[in-house]
């Protein structure tokens, strides 16, 4: 016993030096670490935990079981089980390409569709920076200076899947589909993209490290006319921008097409883009959804929401300067306690959009576009000259 | 057709959405604590849903809903019937199959040699239950889970009419619900 901890020892002192020593091996780990936990959070989210909380928590509030009947030799999971048995089914269906598709842009789209969502969780941070061994450690797989763009890219990206999809079935009902779909999304990118300016015009900078820094760096009473409010009310996004917030987050559940926007796929009788899909590439396109709507979620967050910020708790960068708690606060708890809010925010925002999604009806696709265009668009561009106003006087 | 008019608060949309909302997440948590409290504590019955966990769980059917035929008794066991072909000719259906023999005692006049019903033809609406002057058929066992992988499981004879149990099945037949036979209705 004693060998085995002298070894240990030894072998820590020797990693542990040797990473010193070098600390380009340090990145390296890091990195890979923080891709594989940011994947597997990804895809255990977007592929497994989302659509069980789809099946039960529509069930819970519409005073009902939710599906409990699938099994592993008795072992039922609360449902769980239910989304092995879909990729199972997903897995042993047969993968039906239409006779005169072309197979490889057939395969192309709904790989398409969820890697661009996938590829743009690389540049949302789930952290500020980490000390370890005297280096500094970004909590994001890809630290980019402008990543609210490079999300931005690969949501633009994101209808090429749909488009593609719905143009090589061959079939004139997916091409409408398809259309209907990139008309949406296109549409209130427009609106998104207005929306987010004025956040940008406050933080000036798409940085989204930067943002969250910003957020958690300033406070609601250092607003002028403002200064009677506690210190410790956070300067968070949507206390700032209400109005954007609020267009923002419809116009993210219009670009990830769910319910009530659900208008290009019409789930159960509107025939969409999707309708020669089949088996696992059908649910590729699922998945991209959910994998929209957890990334959207974090994007609110992050804009809006204040990150990690926990109020009272200024955890700007995760080094611990707190002005409610005492210093006394040990390192790993202040960073425990900005990763769970954070947590918790992203988790709200997912049952916001269960939430939306089981219960409003689907709206008209010209209410959609009277929505889009008529609406929400002056809105967000009044919303943004008078921030601009506001930023110049402030 | 006259449309409702809106009020300005109505046409914002955001706080009548709110509204509806509100109403989905009283439920959800509702709900929730009811679930939680019925794991933690499995005594308490859930009153978090109203859906019966069929086929464990069924719900009591009223007395006077029309189910599968039974043949009545009398004290001996033999079949109240006599055989007067009053069913048979009600039934629009016609699923009911009576072939009469003689009574072995003189003061009943006829009895029915084969009685089958043809389950896979029946509409339930009960004709042969009204024309019946002995009261010898009556739909009353409760069951209607007539669902086999063959057809001759559907010919009920005159000994599955008579028998007592209403889940058994036809010789030779498989039912297509494997529960069926273990769960029985609650309060029959």
């Amino acid at each position: 016993m004693e060998y085995l901890e002298f070894l240990a020892a030894k072998y820590r002192d020797i990693s542990a030096a040797f990473l010193t020593a070098h600390p380009a091996w340090l990145f390296i780990i890091a990195d890979v670490l923080k891709t594989v936990a940011m994947m597997s959070v990804v895809m255990l989210i977007g592929g497994l935990i989302l659509s069980w909380v789809e099946r039960k928590q529509s069930a819970i509030m519409q005073d009902r079981i939710g599906a409990n009947r699938a099994d592993i030799l008795g072992i039922r999971l609360l449902g769980v089980v239910h989304n092995l048995a879909d990729a199972a089914k997903g897995i042993l269906k047969e993968d039906f390409i239409p006779p005169k598709a072309n197979p490889f842009l057939h395969t192309l789209a709904p790989f398409l569709a969820v890697s661009t969502a996938v590829v743009a969780f690389a540049v949302l941070p789930f952290g500020g920076d980490v000390t370890v061994l005297g280096q500094v450690i970004p909590l994001t797989i890809a630290p980019l200076p402008v990543g609210l763009f490079f999300v931005w890219a690969m949501m633009g990206i994101g209808v090429y899947g749909v488009i593609l999809a719905g143009y090589v079935s061959n079939n004139k009902y997916s091409t409408l589909g398809a259309l209907r779909a990139s008309a949406q999304v296109i549409s209130y990118e427009v609106v998104s993209g207005l929306t987010v300016l004025g956040a940008l015009l406050i933080y000036q900078t798409v940085d989204l490290r930067q943002m969250v820094a910003w957020q958690g760096g300033h406070s609601l009473s250092q607003i002028p006319g403002l200064h009677w409010l506690p210190g410790w009310l956070p300067a968070w996004g949507v206390f700032l921008q209400p109005v954007g917030f609020i267009l923002f987050f419809v116009a993210t559940i219009v670009e990830m097409k769910r319910i009530p926007f659900d208008l290009p796929e019409g789930e159960s009788e509107i025939i969409g883009y999707n309708i020669e899909y089949s088996g696992m590439k059908f649910m590729l396109f699922m998945m991209s959804e959910f994998v929209e709507s957890l990334l959207f979620a974090w994007v609110i967050v992050l804009i809006f929401f204040g990150g990690w910020d926990l109020p009272g708790l200024k955890l700007g960068a995760f080094g611990v300067d707190a002005s409610l708690f005492s210093h006394a606060i040990p390192y790993a708890i202040g960073v425990g306690l900005a990763a769970a809010s954070m947590a918790l925010k992203i988790v709200f925002f997912l049952w916001l959009q269960m939430l939306i999604r089981w219960s409003l009806p689907r709206v008209r696709y010209d209410q959609l576009m009277n929505l889009g265009w008529k609406i929400m668009l002056p809105i967000a561009l009044v919303n943004l000259v008078i921030t601009a106003a506001l930023a110049l006087l402030v | 057709m006259p449309r409702p008019k809106m009020t300005v608060i109505e046409r914002l949309y955001l706080p009548e959405i709110s509204k509806g909302l509100a109403l989905t997440t009283r439920h959800f948590f509702r709900n929730l604590w009811f679930h939680a409290v019925a794991v933690f504590d499995p005594s308490k019955k859930s009153k978090a849903m109203v859906t019966i966990a069929y086929p464990e769980v069924r719900r009591p059917y009223p007395l006077i809903a029309r189910s599968r035929h039974r043949l009545t008794q009398r004290e001996d066991g033999s079949p109240k019937c006599v055989a007067c072909m009053m069913c048979a000719t009600a039934c629009p259906a016609e699923c009911i199959f009576i072939e009469a023999e003689e009574h072995p005692d003189p003061a009943i006049e006829k009895r029915p040699a084969h009685f089958d019903i043809d389950m896979s033809k029946c509409v339930y609406c009960g004709f042969c239950v009204e024309a019946c002057p002995e009261d010898a058929i009556r739909m009353d066992t409760g069951f209607f889970e007539l669902a086999y992988f063959d057809r001759k499981g559907l010919i009920y004879d005159k000994a599955m009419l008579l028998n007592d149990d209403p889940y058994a099945v036809p010789a030779g037949a498989v039912r297509l619900s494997a529960l069926a036979a273990s769960a029985k209705p609650e309060g029959r």
